[in-house]
């Protein structure tokens, strides 16, 4: 159902580029590509023993600025599974809170030669920025509101996996959207791979001329669920939550959040997403994102450690001397 | 003191008031002042002669709000006067002022505009009668708008008093929050905080209402948006004392030009539309717009080598004002002598100096300016003190050749 079905151009030429820093430029065979890489780790994961050696010797640091538990510990996960020697640098323990610039750090990443960094930040760009200073593959973990290709790939991937293909599929992006990186590579990701992409958020959450992004905007979550395949929610910040962006908590869960009630007026096959961590009982109840047969947040995450490691294979063929990606 | 010679430039193409091209003739300098200019005029026996060789020859150029005072910049582009904003070097009390007005001279004039509240924190009125005595030209809010229109009432009827222009940025504040775009698609796309353009005209409304009330002269440092013009050309209808300026960036570029985070494109108020865009050259042929400057704000690395919401705002404009306004010209979006209104005489009239024309009586503050010469910005090779310009590597035409400040060549 979900083996490689497409066929790509010979070695490096099926994905052309050194760093990934966004889903924005790449063309959708590039993503097909990488999808079908990861459906080897997808089965790989789960033997007992699932080590492979192909990153032994390589050193891959993930450089973390903005704090993450989930994301860190899959791509540890991935570069380790790959046989790479996984180093952690988070900013609480870095000399940025000493006043270094962030040039600074990443000529230092540098410096230690490292064969791939895994950067996460809390400013949109700052990935590019490293990325134009140092000598490596850079991934892009997250950078501010901009993008978070390794999710919307996972998150493609988890689709895939459940309906046998993207194409043609009715995808809804509920909650949070002017803040979420994740919603941003998710469209440009959905929408390259010929998915129909619905936004449903309130106007205060609701980025300016998203339209131009080749999705439908709601605002009633109703109206978005109609014949959808998938509803996709994100996280609403805490922070964001009191007053300022939406009124509360509850009366946010009432016209957007993924209750039961909700979704049983939806297709009985609509499936559920969340990138996590979730806000049970606000954006999303708790009984919803625990139906087995109908959510797929767990799958999300197994399928992140596939992602990661596809990608960490891909990006590092270069200084691996794999042939034909020399 | 020392007296400087009586000078005559010869061969020149005069762009003098109230022609629309340039006048062969004669410039004469004497005692600093323009003693005689036209087509009639000789040189005398006792003149120090320069050959324009049949370049342009117009007002020295004065550049209205800047943020640092950059001579060998300034030089380079044909400058020979700014209006310095109050916000480096915090300029709310006389003697800071005092200072900065006399920081330039004899080369080169520094104009302070005069910090319109303490520390331009938008609360309690700065000492201006003060400043105004110390050398200040004009009143400025700063790179902020003062969010209280009580304040602001309160700055404009003082500021009118006293007959100072008050020169403000018209951002709404409450609604640019802490933006660094346009909200639009080019923001959404880069993830980038951002503000709606209508930040421009919600603030200018309330100023040009408010300096109505207070019958003071308001100039709106840039206007960069089609409902800000049109508010500011309804204004100017009505007979208000109301101008506007604006700087290249805003004629020559659109947000499209932040994408891939560039942050030499980070700028206050923000790049505009396209429409935007448009609306501002439109103005600048109507007449809706008065000055062009600069906006001149170098910016080293350690500002600008940051991700882009980090970067600090601002240009190096001083050297590429002129080349860029001349593009309008090549354009046919405005004449040569309209060119040198907004970069001269205007600015100079707003701030009440005896310049910004060739006129007997006036400074002699003269740019020969070859029109035509073609050169490229390179920001690694630049005279200001940071090379942070849009326009790098951009190919421009048109140099100031020579530059008297009181008839004494300086460049």
């Amino acid at each position: 159902m979900t083996s490689p079905a497409s066929s790509y151009p010979p070695g490096s030429a099926a994905f052309p580029h050194r760093d990934l820093v966004g889903i924005g430029g790449l063309a959708p065979h590039e993503l097909l590509f990488l999808l079908d890489e990861a459906e080897q780790w997808v089965g790989f994961n789960r033997l007992s023993q699932k080590h492979d050696d192909r990153l032994a010797g390589l050193t891959i640091i993930n450089a973390f600025f903005e704090n993450s538990t989930r994301t860190l510990l899959s791509f540890e996960i991935a570069g380790k599974r790959l046989g790479a020697d996984v180093v952690n640098m988070h900013a609480g323990q870095s000399s940025i809170k000493k006043g270094e610039t962030l040039i600074d750090t990443a000529m230092t990443l540098n410096a230690m030669h490292a064969d791939a960094i895994v950067i996460r930040h809390g400013s949109s760009g700052a990935v590019q920025l490293i990325a134009d200073k140092v000598d490596c593959p850079v991934l892009n973990a997250g950078d501010g509101q901009h993008e978070h290709p390794t999710q919307a790939l996972l998150d493609a991937l988890t689709i895939r996996h459940a309906r046998g293909r993207i194409y043609g599929l009715t995808v809804v992006i509920c909650g949070d959207l002017l803040h979420s990186r994740v919603a941003r590579s998710n469209i440009l990701c959905l929408t390259s791979l010929g998915a129909r992409v619905r936004v449903c958020a309130p106007p205060a959450l609701m980025p300016a001329a998203i339209e131009q992004m080749k999705v439908e905007p709601f605002h009633q979550f109703d109206k978005a669920l109609e014949g959808a395949d998938v509803v996709m929610m994100l996280r609403l910040q805490n922070e964001r939550m009191e007053g300022q962006f939406i009124p509360s908590p509850r009366e946010y869960r009432h016209l957007y959040g993924l209750t039961e009630e909700r979704l049983a007026r939806t297709c009985p096959d609509t499936l559920v997403m969340h990138p996590g961590p979730m806000n049970r009982g606000i954006e999303i109840d708790s009984n919803v994102a625990d139906l087995v047969d109908r959510s797929l947040i767990t799958r999300q995450v197994e399928m992140g450690v596939a992602i990661r490691m596809a990608c960490l294979d891909v990006l590092t063929r270069g200084v691996r001397q794999v042939e034909g990606w020399q | 003191m020392s007296v400087t010679p009586p000078l005559a430039i010869i061969n020149a193409r005069l762009m003098l008031p109230g022609e629309t091209q340039p006048v062969a003739g004669v410039l004469r300098c004497v005692d600093g002042h323009i003693a005689a200019v036209g087509p009639q005029v000789a040189p005398e026996q006792s003149d120090a002669i320069h050959d324009a060789g049949g370049k342009l020859v117009t007002p020295g150029l004065v550049d209205f709000g800047t943020f640092a005072v950059d001579k060998p910049a300034f030089h380079f582009g044909g400058i020979v006067r700014a209006a310095v904003m109050p916000d480096n070097g915090m300029l709310d009390v006389p003697s800071r002022v005092r200072f900065v007005a006399s920081s330039g001279k004899p080369d080169f004039w520094v104009h302070p505009l005069a910090a319109a509240t303490q520390g331009l924190e938008g609360t309690r009125l700065a000492e201006f009668g003060l400043m105004k005595d110390a050398g200040a030209k004009a009143v400025a809010t700063g790179r902020r708008w003062i969010a209280d229109s009580g304040t602001m009432l309160r700055v404009l009827q003082y500021a009118a008093m006293l007959d100072l222009v008050v020169c403000t940025h018209a951002e709404d504040a409450g609604l640019t929050g802490n933006a660094v775009a346009t909200a639009g698609e080019m923001a959404t796309r880069l993830g980038l905080p951002s503000a709606p353009a209508e930040a421009e005209a919600l603030a200018l409304a309330r100023d040009i209402a408010l300096a109505e009330i207070a019958g003071a002269r308001l100039h709106v440092r840039q206007v960069t948006t089609a409902a800000g013009l049109d508010l500011v050309r309804a204004a100017k209808a009505r007979g208000l004392p109301v101008t506007a300026g604006v700087t290249p960036a805003h004629f020559m570029l659109s947000d499209i030009a932040v994408a891939e985070f560039r942050t030499f494109m980070r700028l206050s108020p923000p790049l505009r539309a396209e429409q935007d865009r448009k609306a501002v050259i439109a103005a600048i042929a109507d007449g809706t717009i008065d000055v062009i400057a600069s906006g001149h704000d170098p910016r080293g690395p350690e500002g600008k080598r940051l991700p882009f919401a980090d970067s600090e705002p601002g240009m190096a404009g001083a050297e590429t004002l002129l080349p860029l306004t001349l593009n309008l010209v090549r354009d046919e979006v405005i004449s040569m002598a309209h060119a040198f209104e907004l970069l001269a005489t205007n600015p100079a009239r707003l701030l009440g100096v005896n310049s910004g024309r060739l006129e007997a009586g006036a400074e002699a503050d003269v740019a020969v300016i070859d029109p035509d010469r073609p050169w490229i910005v390179d920001s690694s090779q630049m005279e200001a003190s940071a090379g942070n310009t849009p326009f790098d590597r951009q190919p421009v035409q048109g140099r100031s050749v020579a530059l008297f400040k009181g008839g004494a060549q300086v460049a």
